[in-house]
């Protein structure tokens, strides 16, 4: 049998028609103007950034405020612009693990070398 | 950049269509490529023994200009994407043309703020400072490039009418490549520009 | 069996390549080849490649130990044996092991998931011919030197290359970028294979072919490639290091300005560690489909196979200070590494348990493939024991830069993964050359293989503790190291006589081997529903999987006991000619292309040009760029990988 037919009878979508009909079920993907809203909302957030850097807070004040504006930039593209958010679940999970992987192996390597992380 | 539909995302046993999977691999990699320089840069921060040192070199207003400057690319990518979805050609072709432009502007950007350093007597091989931070931006700035390379690609093939609605997965993978070069410059630019060492390191 | 004449291609460049195309689409001659993007063509490729460079780096052992067979052995002098001996490690790693798992993941991937072809075929025809560049590229290096007055031109830092021995400092002359070059061309292979294996097996299943009905090989596949989809950027990273600091004079790993040579370590074994698992877990994954047919039984606890396999995969990049344990990290680091590394041994004991327990009250036949396949199980266990010594930290301190060390990736490297892909050889040729190797050879060829392996590697274990020290081109008498090192010589020329043996047995099957047929082993698993050779195509209709074992399934059910029962015609159940069978007439395959050739000309010419002569690498730019704009534009004429 074919793969369509396959799918079918294990009740899941097996052309565009098929797909389309469960689409209508689902989250209405962003348009042009909420991604210009996010446009808007990723500019305020780099110029708080910059605000921030100037104001003179403590290190460890700058750190963690940095750290979470560039956070919060990263995810709203992440998951917004790149579609993640929408798209199907093993692009998040790869993604995701490739990310905390490179982020744990280089954070012990640094450990042990003795370096800084901030 | 055509590629025959018959490699439809259906026909396959996830669903998923094989470029798109292809091409959330190739980032997931990027991640370690780029975590291993960033690593670099981070290990090697306090450690130059001699200057210049970046609280000396960095000129903050300027950079804020070229990041802002990748932002709204992200920005016009994510829109040529959508106006080609909705079968908009036109449109698709202006906002590419206009990503295009701003990564263009963040090399130049880049570029000059390279030779300024090098005025001020940071190269390569000056101290560690010189070293990660010229390969690290360095090799983004390349990713940028590619990037620009194949934005204008697809605007070339477009003049050819070959770029249709149906055609919109390209984009969308030159979108995604584009969105990811823009999320590595964020962290580099807290990472890098904002989080600097303590003044006058070693 | 005509496939469609592909149509026309519109590009210019691609016109002007129109005979060449012609010839190339017509199944034989020196261009079908060169185009191809067959994955069973580029696995016949992978692995004739991979044997040439086994027996260049067979010979570069064969020098070792005639230079160490006595002491003060004068075969060699300081300075090639350097040479010689970092070019054995990086051959035998990089372009034997990894282009061998490499040749059997495209002959028998799309086979085992019931595909057509990989996901991307030009992409795989492009890591064969950049493999090809870059081990040819390092190879090269040999004759760079004063090759008249003995000078070799070959890295001599070790197959690891430590910094700051790597530094233009201590390595002038350009040995050393040689084998950086090298291997990032080698990496760019190796990586766009892991994106190619990782699409193709989630993507190009049969109906039916749930991802825990895959064959334990398809699995092991699986977890090889996403560890190379990880690992092969950290040394990319690295080996851009090392390159920016012999070219341009940077500083990463220079203690004058500051620079830290364990960063270089740290990068090495960030990719080190996972890559010994991209060695191991194909070969495990060949063993674990040759036990269950010689043993006419399922591999038992699959499920636990599988998940000992991922769970390696994730542990393998929690390990790699175990490589470092004597640099001077501290207690914290050390013990922390320690205790990881006694862990990951867990997954890896589970499956030697699973493989007995597959043969244990099976119906055991010992033809050549399943002889070394068990081999593999006894050697590996040896070689993984050896490891558990080393894991514990006061004991590595004894044995780290000894020749024990040898003695256990010697086991686990070639008592492993060599002795696993002979088994797949002899198991997996007859089916792409239709014909069966002769067994009574293969058994000759194993027993001295075992003997000669075990001859040689064995006594390493004493030497080492004896206190021999790695990579020394001579030894002095009174160490009590000797007989040793006369032993593991006489057994590596025992080894040099199994290989020839098995040369022997190729030559031989090919031109009078007897025919195999379909399934030569009562196999299990699907590529043994197919005709030997297979057609280019491979099925005629794309089945549909019903169970794990499929073909089994279809010969055989049981009877009150659980003993199987053979099927009338279950063998022929929808193969063959009566069941309308008709040639693979309208299947369309992907057409032949020259640009995955031309793209990977480029990297070689790049990394030559970066050497010698910085106009070489605008050439090579030019021919990577072209390479790629022609693969870009191409019009794909058929694309259907896996499409009914």
């Amino acid at each position: 049998m074919t793969l369509a037919e396959y799918r079918r009878r294990r009740g899941e979508p097996a052309d565009a028609d098929d797909q389309i009909a469960g689409d209508a079920h689902t989250e209405k993907h962003p348009g042009a103007l909420e991604y210009a809203q996010i446009g808007l909302i990723l500019g305020v957030i780099t110029a708080i950034e910059v605000g921030v850097y100037y104001v003179g807070l403590s290190q460890t004040a700058l750190v963690i405020a940095l750290l979470a504006f560039s956070t919060s930039k990263f995810t709203l593209v992440v998951l917004w612009f790149m579609h993640l958010k929408f798209d199907a679940r093993l692009f998040s999970t790869m993604f995701v693990l490739a990310f905390l992987l490179a982020l744990s192996i280089f954070a012990v390597a640094l450990a042990t070398l003795g370096g800084k992380l901030v | 950049m055509s590629q025959a539909a018959a490699t439809g995302h259906l026909e396959t046993s996830t669903g998923l269509d094989n470029r798109k999977l292809l091409m959330w691999l190739f980032l997931s990699s990027e991640c370690l490529f780029f975590g291993s320089l960033i690593a670099a840069y981070l290990l090697y921060r306090d450690s130059s023994v001699t200057g210049p040192y970046p609280d000396e070199l960095f000129d903050i207003p300027f950079t804020s200009v070229s990041a802002f400057q990748l932002l709204v690319s992200s920005v016009t990518m994510v829109l040529a994407l959508a106006a080609i979805q909705r079968g908009n050609v036109r449109a698709m072709q202006i906002w590419l043309l206009a990503t295009a432009l701003l990564g263009l502007l963040f090399v130049s950007g880049q570029a000059y703020e390279f030779t300024q350093f090098y005025r001020e007597g940071l190269t390569l091989e000056t101290n560690l400072f010189g070293t990660t931070f010229f390969v690290l931006t360095g090799f983004h700035g390349a990713h940028v490039t590619v990037g620009i390379l194949i934005l204008m690609s697809l605007f070339a093939v477009s003049l050819q009418g070959r770029i249709q609605k149906k055609d919109s997965l390209n984009v969308e993978l030159a979108g995604l490549y584009w969105h990811f070069v823009d999320i590595v410059w964020i962290v580099i630019f807290t990472l890098v520009y904002l989080i600097q060492p303590g003044a006058g390191s070693n | 069996m005509a496939t469609e004449w592909p149509q026309p291609r519109k590009q210019g460049l691609a016109d002007a390549l129109g005979w060449a195309r012609r010839m190339a689409d017509q199944h034989y001659g020196i261009w079908s080849w060169i185009a191809t993007v067959d994955h069973k063509r580029i696995g016949i490729m992978y692995g004739v490649t991979a044997f040439l460079f086994f027996l260049a780096g067979g010979m570069e052992a064969l020098i070792i130990r005639l230079q160490l067979a006595v002491p003060d052995g004068n075969i060699v002098n300081a300075d090639q044996y350097n040479r010689i001996l970092t070019m054995h490690g990086t051959t035998m790693v990089f372009l034997v092991i990894m282009p061998l798992s490499a040749a059997f993941f495209n002959l028998m991937i799309p086979l085992m998931i019931g595909a057509r072809d990989v996901a991307f075929p030009r992409l795989n025809a492009f890591s064969y011919w950049v493999f090809l560049g870059g081990g040819i590229f390092m190879n090269a290096s040999f004759f760079t030197g004063d090759v008249f007055s003995g000078e070799l031109g070959a890295p001599d830092c070790g197959w690891f290359c430590y910094s700051t021995l790597s530094s233009k400092a201590f390595s002038p002359g350009h040995g050393v970028d040689f084998w950086a070059l090298g291997l990032q061309i080698l990496g760019i292979a190796s990586l766009a294979s892991g994106f190619n294996f990782v699409v193709t097996i989630l993507n190009l299943r049969a109906p039916g072919m749930t991802l825990f009905r895959m064959p334990l090989f398809v699995w092991m596949t699986l977890v090889t490639s996403f560890l190379l989809i990880f690992a092969m950027p950290v040394i990319a990273v690295a080996l851009f290091e090392l390159l920016f600091d012999r070219l341009f004079d940077a500083n990463f790993f220079n203690p004058d300005k500051g620079g830290n040579p364990l960063l270089w370590q740290h990068m090495f074994w960030l990719f080190g560690h996972p890559e010994v698992y991209i060695l191991i877990l194909p070969a495990m994954g060949i063993v674990s489909e040759i036990l269950p047919t010689f043993s006419r039984k399922p591999l038992f606890g699959y499920p636990f196979v599988v998940f000992s396999g991922i769970a390696i995969g994730f542990m393998s990049w929690g390990v790699w200070v175990h490589h470092m344990y004597t640099t001077g990290l501290g207690t914290a680091a050390n013990a922390a590494f320690g205790i990881s590394t006694i862990l990951i041994g867990v997954p890896t004991g589970v499956k030697v348990f699973n493989w007995m327990a597959t043969m244990w009250g099976g119906s055991i036949s010992l033809k050549a493939p399943m002889m070394f396949a068990v081999g593999f199980v006894a050697m590996f266990t040896i070689g993984g024991l050896s490891g558990v010594t080393h894991s514990v930290v006061p004991s590595d301190y004894q044995q780290q830069d000894t020749y024990y060390i040898v003695a256990h990736f010697h086991y686990v490297l070639f008592g492993g993964s060599i002795f696993a892909l002979f088994a797949g050889i002899y198991y997996w040729l007859p089916k792409f050359t239709g014909r069966l190797l002769n067994d009574t050879v293969g058994q000759i060829q194993f027993w001295l293989m075992l003997i000669g392996f075990n001859l040689t590697f064995f006594p390493m274990h004493m030497s080492g503790m004896l206190g021999m020290p790695r990579r020394i081109s001579t030894y002095s008498g009174d160490q009590g190291w000797d007989l040793w090192n006369l032993l593991s010589t006489i057994g590596a020329f025992t080894i040099a006589a199994a290989i020839l043996i098995f040369i022997i047995n190729v030559i031989y099957s090919l031109r009078r081997g007897q025919a195999a047929g379909h399934d030569p082993w009562d196999g299990r698993t699907l590529e043994w529903t197919i005709p030997s050779p297979p057609p280019h195509y491979n099925f005629e209709r794309i089945p549909t999987v019903h169970a794990r074992d499929p073909f089994w399934h279809e010969k055989y059910t049981e009877d009150a006991a659980g003993r199987p029962i053979p099927v009338i015609a279950g063998a022929a159940n929808g193969h063959g000619e009566e069941n309308g069978d008709h040639g693979g007439h309208g299947i369309h395959m992907p057409s032949p292309s020259y640009f995955p050739l031309i793209a990977a000309l480029g990297f070689p010419i790049i990394a030559t040009g970066l050497i010698y002569d910085y106009a070489l690498v605008a050439v090579g730019a030019a021919l990577l760029f072209v390479g790629i704009y022609g693969w870009a534009l191409e019009p794909v004429t058929e694309e259907e990988a896996g499409h009914a």
